[in-house]
């Protein structure tokens, strides 16, 4: 194999689906490093997005990138309603219970989406799409689109947190929730803040999942494992680190088929994750949670 | 005569799935009610039981392993060790972390289960699943066949419940609530909590593998899609919290109550027209969903709470909640 095929058929796929890992796992890391708990309907809440897009599209005509904004700032919305109705009132109990709520709200956005859409594979558009041919690498205008949209979101919230007010109280509240509230930060304000960020961020990655694969009712809690696997690899609350662990994992998976069978590409995320949790727990970027 | 024949065979057969599941529940009572131990997996230990147990005693079959034809006592019992097994790495690692972590890993072994056994036809005959399991008196008439084993699996239910029930108020059982609700003291007394968790979570993995192992011989076959990792998983769950996390009586009666819910809305919807049908199988399952919500906000202890040695109120004390859960 030459070094342009093995880019071709291995590096490109596992970036482009690294980015969209990337995507969920940066809204889990922040949930998981401000409201202290595993988001477990996370992948189910990409799904509902990606199917939010379908809709759109049936019902206007319009193109999927018309769609994008929309359909972020609906799911946005939707999270932090989600937030209100079922997580709110666990606050004040032990943090585990808002993550066994949360795998119920996962079943039923699951239910939901399959009870209007069904349960049947769609996709955005039919046709195949011929990869252009930038100097040997063959790239889709899609993936493209999916690795610069990623890292537009990313750089625009590493932004938002480092340089406006209510980014560095969401910083504060990861870091020492206490002396954050101590020092007046409203509480209510951060958690809208964080459900908005890390829905629409949530909505992106299962829209651009549904542009480079299909959509199906299960794709997002597929996606599930490998989004804590990129926010646990790169190290909790650190944003950078869960799009390099994104992407690692994306990579890996990808090239795992060169030594497994294709079937158990899934299990790796899994095996990273085991591995991070036993040699380095913290992550690569030294994460603070534990 | 005819519908009260009918009545009486679904009794039997609802009985038989109460028992099963009452089982899971009892396993997922060690683990969470007693040791507040997160396991979303349990799908994927109840597989693994089925699985072992339908390859230790059925007969041979073309292009997978097997033939061993073992009694049913040796299947049980490895479906028992294959489960521990298989929850010992993955509790050695993630019982050292915050309580989240354990929940990830759980999905992850679970989904991780399914792909094996869609996969290696060797071992599992993949997504046509495994055949003529033995049932035990399985030869006898359909009435008296069901019956022996509804026998059989309150036999067994009552077995476990004992034990269960026996290691609750036996020091282990103490001490384990005591390392749930404060792991610190229980630190400072000189407990090994990472010990103590591992046991936990090995001994309910065994009984949900036990569990899965009932399932399949009942059923005389098993396949991939018997093992919906979200509905099995989930269903156990709403039955401990329901019935009342921490009381091993709860997790029957919860187990009782869910069933029987879950098992006549699926008699209701069948008789919807069939263009309805499919819709109506999900709004079950976002009931359910919704239940799990309601149970844990308004009665988070349970229709029968746990029986409290000391003043804790179970999964309600946010103020008094340990630092590893707080933090």
């Amino acid at each position: 194999m030459t070094l342009i095929d093995f880019l071709n058929f291995y590096i490109v796929p596992g970036v482009v689906l690294g980015s969209i890992y990337a995507l969920g796992a940066v809204g889990i890391t922040l949930v998981f490093a401000i409201l202290r708990y595993a988001h477990l309907a996370h992948g189910d809440l990409a799904t509902l997005g990606a199917f939010l897009a379908l809709a759109m599209i049936h019902l206007f005509g319009v193109s999927i990138w018309v769609t994008l904004p929309f359909v972020i700032l609906m799911v946005a919305a939707i999270s932090v309603g989600i937030d209100r109705v079922c997580y709110e009132a666990f606050r004040d109990r032990p943090k585990i219970i808002t993550v066994m709520a949360s795998l119920g709200v996962a079943l039923m956005i699951r239910a939901v989406v399959q009870v209007v859409w069904g349960v049947d594979t769609e996709t955005y558009s039919r046709g195949l799409v011929r990869p252009e041919d930038y100097f040997g690498l063959r790239l889709r205008d899609r993936e493209i689109y999916t690795v610069l949209a990623m890292i537009v979101l990313v750089v625009a919230l590493q932004l938002f947190l480092s340089r406006s007010k209510w980014g560095k109280a969401m910083r504060a509240m990861s870091d020492n929730p206490n002396l954050a509230l101590l020092s007046g930060i409203d509480n209510r304000k951060v958690v809208m803040l964080t459900w908005i960020i890390s829905g629409g961020l949530c909505a992106a990655a299962g829209i651009f999942l549904g542009l480079n694969t299909e959509l199906k009712p299960m794709m997002g809690w597929s996606m599930l494992l490998p989004m804590f696997a990129a926010a646990i690899l790169g190290g909790v609350g650190r944003v950078e680190g869960a799009v390099l662990g994104g992407l690692i994992v994306g990579i890996v998976e990808e090239l795992s088929v060169l030594v497994l069978p294709s079937e158990y590409k899934a299990a790796m995320a899994f095996a990273i994750l085991l591995v991070m949790l036993l040699v380095r727990p913290t992550g690569l970027l030294r994460g603070k949670v534990l | 005569m005819e519908l009260a024949l009918g009545l009486a065979n679904y009794a039997l057969f609802m009985g038989v799935f109460i028992g099963i599941y009452a089982i899971l529940a009892l396993g997922l009572n060690i683990q969470w009610g007693y040791s507040g131990l997160f396991n979303a997996g349990i799908a994927g230990f109840f597989a693994v039981g089925a699985y072992t147990s339908a390859i230790l005693t059925s007969p041979e079959a073309a292009g997978r392993i097997g033939g061993f034809e073992l009694p049913t006592v040796v299947g049980w019992l490895g479906a028992m060790v294959a489960a521990a097994l298989i929850a010992w790495p993955i509790g050695k690692v993630c019982l050292r972390f915050r309580s989240d972590y354990l929940a990830i890993a759980s999905i992850g072994i679970a989904e991780i289960i399914r792909l094996v056994i869609k996969s290696e036809d060797a071992l599992t005959n993949g997504s046509k699943g495994i055949n003529n399991i033995p049932r035990p008196f399985g030869d006898l008439p359909y009435v008296q066949s069901q019956m022996a084993y509804l026998a059989i699996v309150l036999v067994v239910l009552a077995v476990v419940y004992f034990a269960v029930e026996r290691q609750y108020n036996a020091p282990w059982g103490r001490m384990m609530r005591a390392v749930r609700d404060n792991e610190t003291a229980a630190t400072a007394m000189g407990k090994d909590i990472a010990f103590r968790r591992l046991q936990a979570f090995i001994f309910g993995a065994a009984l949900m593998g036990l569990g899965g192992a009932l399932f399949a011989h009942f059923n005389r076959s098993i396949t991939p899609e018997a093992i919906d990792p979200m509905v099995a998983t989930f269903l156990v769950w709403i039955m401990l919290i329901l019935g009342g996390s921490g009381n091993n009586r709860g997790a029957i009666l919860g187990a009782a109550v869910v069933w029987i819910i879950w098992s006549v809305s699926e008699i209701a919807t069948d008789r919807l027209p069939h263009e309805y049908a499919v819709q109506a199988k999900y709004i079950r399952v976002f009931l359910i969903g919704l239940m799990l919500q309601l149970v844990l906000r308004y009665r988070p202890e349970g229709i029968l709470p746990e029986p409290l040695g000391g003043t804790r109120q179970p999964t309600r004390s946010g103020d008094q909640a340990t630092p590893r859960q707080s933090r």
